[in-house]
């Protein structure tokens, strides 16, 4: 048994991993008319589907360079642990764009799309795949011509920051993009797929659970409610287990 | 063209808290009961096991136990001069979907109304004088008491095996309960919650400064148990993963762990699930509903979500008795979209469906301690220290320039990283400094919060959206809502007082956040959406009368045997009437109270 070296990722997995992490049950779902007893029978459930290594589902390799880049500025690497680079946030965002998420699935997507107030939400036409593709490529422009061609990972770390600030600020205006509803978008996604559970792809090795001292998928905390003070001594854990659980050939 | 099904004695719409309890006891008392629901079946071993229930970017962030917007949705205005958009993503509330309705997903706060809030209007003109209320302001009492509702709140927490303390038994006061609350016929089920750091160094303080904590009443249950119906519910794990979250552990309250295994068994009962009631067919006389009309989801899956129009199944199920128990959104729109009752009018403040929408008015003070270590991720979605002493009218409001309050204290519901990340004021949102303060606070940080009124207002209220429809076609509600100088001086009073108290928990910093203007639909505050089936003694004024007896008089003797009624969340069945108002709509909305997330 070795869960989590198998080799080949299979055919399936890389299928299912791009296209069905939340919506496998209502995705099958069909009208139903239930009585007597509970209605149950065994196989039905759906469990999260583990993103795997392997190529690029959604990125170029050059918006990719930019993401992983990016994100190790959101996220440094520090003494405390991994940036955003090593611990998977790029092949997170990766996998949720080619994924529901990246399509808006199950979100309200209908006509007409007229702007509106802040306290309305987003009511734009573009799915998050989309604002990437779009924000990603007039952000390689605009480095371009205001860095003498070059692209945002050639940057030293602080004028990458300074493009960054620029974003988050509007400062910066990107052709066609709005850049700080963008650089918002970047960044939540970035400290989700730091935060989330390791099995979507980020928080590799559970880095950022230890850099808080969040334990995870441990579900029962009853002798620890009222040990006041007292910092909870086990390491944490993720919906897979832990890699030290993990029989190696 | 439907195709039309045997009758039934009882058709009811939506599976959630309310259709569920209606549907056991009518389906106890022999009729035979047919329970249409919009979104699919769920239990605990396929929805949410403890294999996975502990996932915070599906439930909480991508939110995959509730309702899509593409399903349904909802515009929002904050008033008339604004063109409503569609919610295109819930973020501000939270609708449920699927069978347990919001019964899957919410905190478990288990509360009651205080006494004064079944007759608030003439409760508050009788003490302050009746130009006291804003001329705008719509709250209206409700036709019953909560002497008569007692015996109901005390079944529904028998139902849920809740935890808690009572504060008074029978009007005699009890040492370490709500002394605010009104009088209760039993302890409850079962003992209060332990617990953690933050909720104890919060009731010191409130103590400290003159207040009265207790534990809050929890349907996250502390011990095993087992209800009224024999269905055994298991203890609560404090695992943190509680709102917006299936319970993994048979330990949270809900349809699924309190009522379904015994309303499955009666052979005169059966749920249809993935079937959106579309329509409440009315005979030719329109004085009386003859059933309900509803589409099976199965087009959905074969064609998406623009083929239903012309693909899916339409189906009729006649019924003598139509129950609706969506939530309150839905069953205003169901009633607007089948002509039920006489649409409210802003401009003239006649008709009723979708009069007084309200909601409940939130705020919070965020803490950091000092060398402490808070363990804020042993949570449960009910559990904490509350005070009463500023809730309803508990506290003598002269001078003050408003009207309401609320419940507040520590309730920190589990501190899952991707949405609870505290850091100290001034730190930068990214980058290395982020990283190192996220680090250093997580442990040290808390948060106290106030649960307040919402009032209702002529011009807060649900119609049918005049541009956006769903993919069945149908017109989506439209919402006009915007929080009132009322609500807004109660939170800042409110928000004051708490952090008063937070003050005496010594932090190193602290920041108060009382809620502003306008209503902001993309930050979630509660899903505490009331209103829009108001029920009251003057048909002039209200959807809903207080039973059958009185359906001569009602607005809706359309519907003939079936009181059209939405009781909701969180009370028992009276088995005489078997029918129960509308809480939300309730009063006019007025609240919320309604206290639970």
């Amino acid at each position: 048994m070795n869960r989590s070296t198998s080799s080949e990722p299979s055919r399936r997995l890389l299928l299912a991993s791009a296209t069905a992490f939340f919506f496998v049950g209502t995705a099958l779902a069909r009208a139903r008319t239930l009585g007597g007893a509970l209605p149950w029978e065994p196989g039905t459930a759906t469990p999260p589907i583990p993103v795997r290594p392997g190529p690029w589902l959604f990125f170029t390799a050059d918006e990719a360079a930019l993401v992983e880049a990016a994100v190790d500025r959101l996220i440094p690497p520090d003494n405390r642990g991994p940036g955003g680079k090593d611990a998977g946030c790029a092949v997170y965002i990766d996998r949720q764009l080619a994924g529901p998420y990246g399509r808006s699935e199950g979100l309200y997507t209908r006509p007409p799309f007229m702007p509106g107030a802040a306290t309305q939400g987003y009511q734009m036409p573009d799915a998050p795949a989309a604002r990437y593709r779009n924000g990603l490529r007039a952000l390689a422009d605009y480095i371009k011509s205001n860095f003498a061609g070059k692209s945002f990972r050639d940057l030293g770390p602080d004028d990458q920051d300074k493009v960054l600030k620029g974003l988050e600020s509007g400062s910066i205006a990107l052709k066609d993009v709005k850049s700080a509803e963008f650089f918002a978008l970047l960044l939540a996604n970035t400290q989700e797929g730091f935060f989330a559970d390791p099995i979507y792809g980020g928080n590799r090795d559970m880095a950022s659970w230890k850099l808080i001292g969040f334990p995870g998928a441990r579900y029962d905390y009853r002798d620890w409610v009222d040990r006041h003070n007292e910092a909870y001594p086990l390491p944490p854990v993720s919906i897979m287990g832990r890699s030290d659980w993990t029989v190696r050939e | 063209m439907a195709r039309k099904l045997p009758a039934k004695d009882v058709v009811i719409i939506g599976l959630g808290w309310t259709g569920s309890i209606l549907a056991y006891e009518l389906a106890k008392s022999g009729l035979n009961v047919v329970a249409i629901e919009r979104g699919p079946w769920r239990d605990t071993a396929t929805d949410f096991p403890p294999a996975y229930a502990q996932d915070e970017l599906r439930y909480a962030v991508r939110l995959d136990l509730f309702l899509r917007p593409d399903q349904q949705t909802m515009t929002f205005r904050n008033n008339a001069s604004q063109t409503a958009m569609p919610i295109r993503s819930f973020s501000g509330f939270l609708p449920g979907n699927g069978v347990g309705g919001a019964g899957v997903h919410w905190n478990g706060q288990t509360w009651r109304f205080l006494p004064t809030d079944f007759n608030i209007r003439s409760h508050l003109e009788e003490r302050y004088g009746k130009e006291a209320l804003p001329a705008d302001m719509t709250i209206q009492d409700w036709p019953v008491s909560y002497d008569e509702l007692e015996p109901y709140y005390d079944r529904f927490e028998k139902l849920c095996g809740t935890s808690g303390k009572a504060g008074n038994i029978r009007g005699q006061k009890q040492a370490g309960g709500n002394p605010f609350e009104g009088w209760r016929s039993s302890e409850y089920p079962t003992p209060p919650l332990k617990q953690g750091l933050g909720a104890t160094l919060f009731a010191e303080a409130a103590r400290k400064t003159g207040h009265s904590p207790f534990p809050q009443p929890a349907s996250n249950l502390s011990e095993a148990y087992v209800n009224p119906l024999g269905v055994k519910l298991g203890q609560c794990t404090y695992c943190g993963f509680c709102e917006r979250f299936g319970c993994g552990n048979y330990a949270k309250s809900s349809p699924q762990t309190c009522v379904l295994p015994a309303l499955m068994r009666f052979p005169n009962f059966s749920a249809r699930t993935e079937s959106e009631v579309t329509k409440i067919n009315l005979d030719s006389t329109g004085k009386r509903a003859t059933g309900v009309t509803y589409v099976d989801s199965t087009g959905k899956r074969a064609t998406g979500v623009t083929y239903v129009d012309t693909s899916g199944e339409e189906w009729e199920q006649p019924a003598d008795i139509v129950l609706m128990c969506a939530f309150s959104f839905f069953n205003v729109q169901l009633m607007l979209l089948s002509g039920i009752g006489k649409p409210y009018d802003p401009q003239t403040g006649q008709g009723v469906v979708g009069r007084n929408y309200a909601y409940q008015t939130t705020s919070s003070v965020s803490l950091i301690l000092k060398d402490k270590i808070l363990n804020p991720f042993i949570a449960t979605g009910a559990h904490g220290m509350i005070i009463d002493d500023y809730n309803g009218d508990n506290f003598d409001h002269t001078g003050l320039g408003f009207f309401g309050g609320g419940y507040m204290g520590f309730g920190q519901t589990g501190a899952r990283p991707i949405q609870t990340r505290p850091v100290p004021k001034g730190t930068p949102k990214w980058g290395a400094e982020w990283k190192k303060a996220t680090a250093e606070t997580y442990q040290r940080a808390c948060s106290l919060a106030t649960h307040g009124s919402s009032y209702s207002y002529k011009d807060c209220y649900l119609d049918l959206d005049p541009t956006y429809k769903d993919r069945l076609g149908r017109p989506l509600l439209r919402m006009t809502f915007d929080f009132h100088d009322n609500e807004l001086k109660m939170s800042a009073f409110l928000t004051e007082r708490l952090a008063e108290i937070a003050k005496a928990m010594d932090p190193v910093e602290i920041t108060a956040s009382p809620r502003k203007g306008p209503y902001d639909s993309t930050i979630y505050q509660t899903t505490h959406n009331t209103g829009g089936t108001v029920m009251g003694a003057d048909p002039a004024t209200s959807v809903g009368r207080r039973s059958r007896d009185q359906r001569a008089q009602s607005l809706l003797p359309e519907l003939g045997r079936a009181q059209c009624l939405c009781a909701r969340r969180r009370v028992g069945v009276p088995a005489k009437s078997r029918l129960q108002p509308d809480r939300h709509g309730g009063r006019a909305g007025v609240l919320d109270r309604r206290r639970h997330s």
